[in-house]
């Protein structure tokens, strides 16, 4: 292994490290707020991809049917406890933004060819897509068993990974696709070439890690969410809906997930079940951060990105093991340096 | 008295008796086929294509309505056995096709030799079929052997000169497969193999074998992958500006993976089945009208170029049936033990057969009987198979 071959490794390392980070981040975050460990999370990699190239293939991507009909099983949910309750003033926006947006972007992408626009106008699209889908999740899924045990969820976690894979085969089927690069190209440093598309995952990840470092630390909303990742009890306490934290941070958990997504479609083929094995590189990240430390989940997360690609050199066959293996050392160390507590059980 | 009554109604129930049995094997006349492919899971991109296809094919053979019981396996192998099961035990089925990949096929032969049920499997290994045990004498095959298709790719590196070849595959069965059968046939043919990389179906990135390749220095590159998973290599072997020949196997024949790997994939050679180019086929090749019909027969129903190679296992699965049917409906009737012995007979002896992937000439030892009629060596042009003559 000269200089150059380990420039370019540690370049493609970097690369999938810095998605691995968003999606430990994603995890973490939900899991601090709703103490969900959020299995799905790659699914929303997968379906922003498949969304996206769909709309680029001028096709309707399947994945509108499941948001109009997720937000009409949720306005059904909603409507009718609002109803009992005699809560009129909740429907106007219950039914906009769950059945009223879908239907519009239905709407929309019913009379429009989609496959002419602009990258921009189609990224936009598909987020507009894909992130109601995780609020919906949380309505349907958690929201009903919210203060049920981890392990419960956590069981739920894998069902709804299960369903949504399922699904997504129906959607897309079996076989892959690819999206064209952000732009085309590369740019000559010294030694190495790197590909447009790697320095536009690099910046906007970035970007994205320091726009929710912003939104936590400067806005209402992200102090709500981080108050009651906290204490939920205390922040109920305090006026925030632990409802509203929940459909917030899934929300955001989707947006970064389809995103993720939309970055490395370019870069790889994927398929409508790829992106479990990447949200499970992003989870043993979450977990090297303990589920808790955002900072030590997006350092564990490039950890994983880097290991990966330098053992996908040196002993190709055993890369999966080694990566995986990587969290057996991590959790001894954790359970023997911090002292457990049993109090959610 | 007493005992005239009891007599006339044991009668009367043994002719009741006999009257619902004889309705049973006349409603069990129809030839029932268990069919059991992987539509869902990892193998879902060759199922479905097998799928479409048991839609296609006759409903009667010779006659006799044929009565079709499809089960997806998930492309797993408890499934499958499972589905197998349920076939000898509650359809009673007359044969077995399936499933779509080895470890379930594999796996299946028992429930088959058990149950003495025939199987034609639609998986390529040569383990299935080889050799004609005790076991195997039950089960058929219909994909090539990956030795026949090997053996392909090493004339052609001959014939071009390679010397140093460097190899990637899947790992899992289809790679290490891939890999075992191509270091057998390359050292006959003093082909040395420079370096043995892996990667993941479902990777994003594979950096790292390519540049490990690159380093070795190899003349020419053979990919071992199934799918549009394969594109991937290729894809970076591109990007990191690797100029040799690159060799694809026959695992993805189908037009996804063109449109997957796009321009990259200019000037690959890959061995397939003749189905592949059916239209290029010279008209005095035996395969070219059997290949033919298959390609428009699916193209009909799904649209132009939709057709896939791995399809065309499952057709011909059913025209080994259509061929061996005839002569087990003379020994016995459907539904019973005799048949699928017949059947599995007639399965043996079948000759001549052209069909979709090349012609069939089964015997004792050989349940594939396909020679080198089943394997042509295409290239890449212009985003479609040109067949190399």
């Amino acid at each position: 292994m000269d200089f150059q071959i380990a420039l370019l490794l540690g370049q493609d390392g970097l690369t999938n490290g810095a998605i691995y980070a968003l999606l430990a981040l994603a995890l973490v975050l939900v899991f601090a707020v709703t103490r969900v460990i959020f299995i799905p999370q790659g699914e929303f990699v997968a379906y922003g991809a498949l969304t996206l190239a769909a709309l680029q293939a001028g096709k309707l991507p399947a994945t509108l049917w499941m948001v109009v009909a997720l937000g009409a099983v949720v306005v059904a949910v909603d409507g009718a406890i609002a109803l009992r309750h005699g809560a009129m003033r909740r429907l106007p926006r219950m039914l906009a933004l769950n059945l009223g947006i879908p239907l519009l972007l239905w709407a929309l992408l019913a009379h429009v060819e989609t496959a002419g626009l602009s990258l921009i106008a189609q990224i936009a699209l598909t987020l507009c897509i894909v992130v109601p889908l995780g609020p919906m999740l949380y309505r349907l899924a958690y929201q009903p068993i919210a203060e049920a045990p981890v392990l419960i969820l956590l069981i739920v976690s894998v069902a709804v990974h299960v369903v949504l894979i399922g699904l997504g085969l129906l959607f897309f089927g079996a076989e892959g696709t690819r999206t064209p690069a952000f732009s085309e190209g590369s740019l000559e440093l010294g030694a190495v070439t790197l590909q447009y598309q790697t320095l536009w995952i690099l910046a906007i990840s970035a970007l994205l890690i320091l726009a929710l470092y912003a939104f936590f630390g400067r806005t209402l909303y992200g102090k709500a969410l981080r108050a009651t990742a906290l204490n939920r009890t205390g922040a109920r306490l305090m006026g925030i809906s632990t409802t509203m934290a929940g459909k917030l941070s899934f929300t955001l958990a989707a947006l970064i997930g389809a995103f993720s997504g939309i970055l490395i479609s370019p870069i790889t083929t994927l398929y409508y079940d790829s992106g479990f094995l990447i949200g499970l590189k992003g989870f043993v990240g979450a977990i090297i951060g303990g589920l808790v430390s955002y900072p030590l989940a997006a350092a564990g997360a490039l950890l994983v990105g880097f290991l990966e690609s330098y053992s996908s050199f040196w002993a190709s066959a055993y890369k999966e093991v080694i990566v995986f293996t990587l969290i057996i050392p991590v959790l001894l160390w954790r359970s023997l340096t911090s002292h457990h507590s049993e109090e959610e059980e | 008295m007493n005992t005239g009554i009891d007599k006339g109604l044991k009668h009367g129930k043994l002719a009741a008796a006999m009257l619902l049995a004889f309705s049973a094997t006349a409603a069990l006349a129809d030839i029932t086929v268990g069919v059991t492919v992987s539509a869902t899971g990892p193998a879902a991109s060759l199922g479905i294509p097998e799928k479409n296809t048991i839609a296609l094919v006759p409903q009667t053979i010779a006659g006799q309505k044929v009565k079709i019981v499809l089960l997806d396996d998930a492309s797993d192998t408890t499934t499958a056995v499972k589905n197998a099961k349920k076939f000898v035990s509650e359809e009673k089925v007359d044969v077995i096709v399936g499933s779509t990949i080895t470890p379930a096929s594999l796996a299946m032969i028992d429930v088959a030799a058990e149950s003495e049920t025939p199987m034609i499997s639609m998986a390529a290994s040569r383990a299935i079929v080889d050799p004609v045990d005790a076991k195997r004498r039950w089960v058929y095959k219909t994909p090539q052997n990956d030795a026949q298709m090997s053996t392909a790719i090493t004339e052609h590196m001959s014939n071009a000169n390679v010397k140093r070849v460097a190899y990637i595959g899947f790992s899992d069965a289809y790679g290490e497969g891939w890999a075992n059968e191509f270091a057998g046939v390359a050292q006959a043919r003093k082909i040395e193999i420079v370096a043995n990389e892996r990667f993941n179906r479902a990777d994003t990135s594979v950096t790292g074998q390519v540049l490990k390749i690159i380093a070795a220095k190899p003349d020419a590159v053979l990919i071992g992958g199934a799918g549009t998973p394969a594109a991937l290599p290729q894809k970076a072997l591109k990007e990191k500006g690797f100029k040799g020949v690159i060799y694809q196997t026959h695992g993805v024949a189908n037009n996804d993976f063109l449109r997957v790997c796009g321009k990259d994939c200019e000037g690959t050679f890959l061995p397939a089945g003749p189905v592949l180019v059916a239209d290029q086929l010279p008209a005095d090749n035996p395969v070219k009208k059997s290949a033919q019909e298959y390609v428009q027969k699916y193209e009909a129903a799904h649209g132009k170029g939709s057709v896939s190679t791995f399809g065309a296992h499952a057709w011909d699965a059913f025209k080994l049936l259509e061929a061996a049917v005839p002569a087990a409906l003379k020994k016995a009737k459907p539904g019973t033990k005799e048949f699928r012995a017949a059947l599995r007979d007639a399965l043996e002896g079948v000759q001549n057969l052209p069909v979709a992937h090349g012609v069939f000439n089964m015997s004792p030892t050989d349940h594939l009987g396909f020679d080198q009629r089943a394997r042509v060596m295409v290239k890449i042009e212009n985003g479609g198979w040109k067949l190399v003559k």
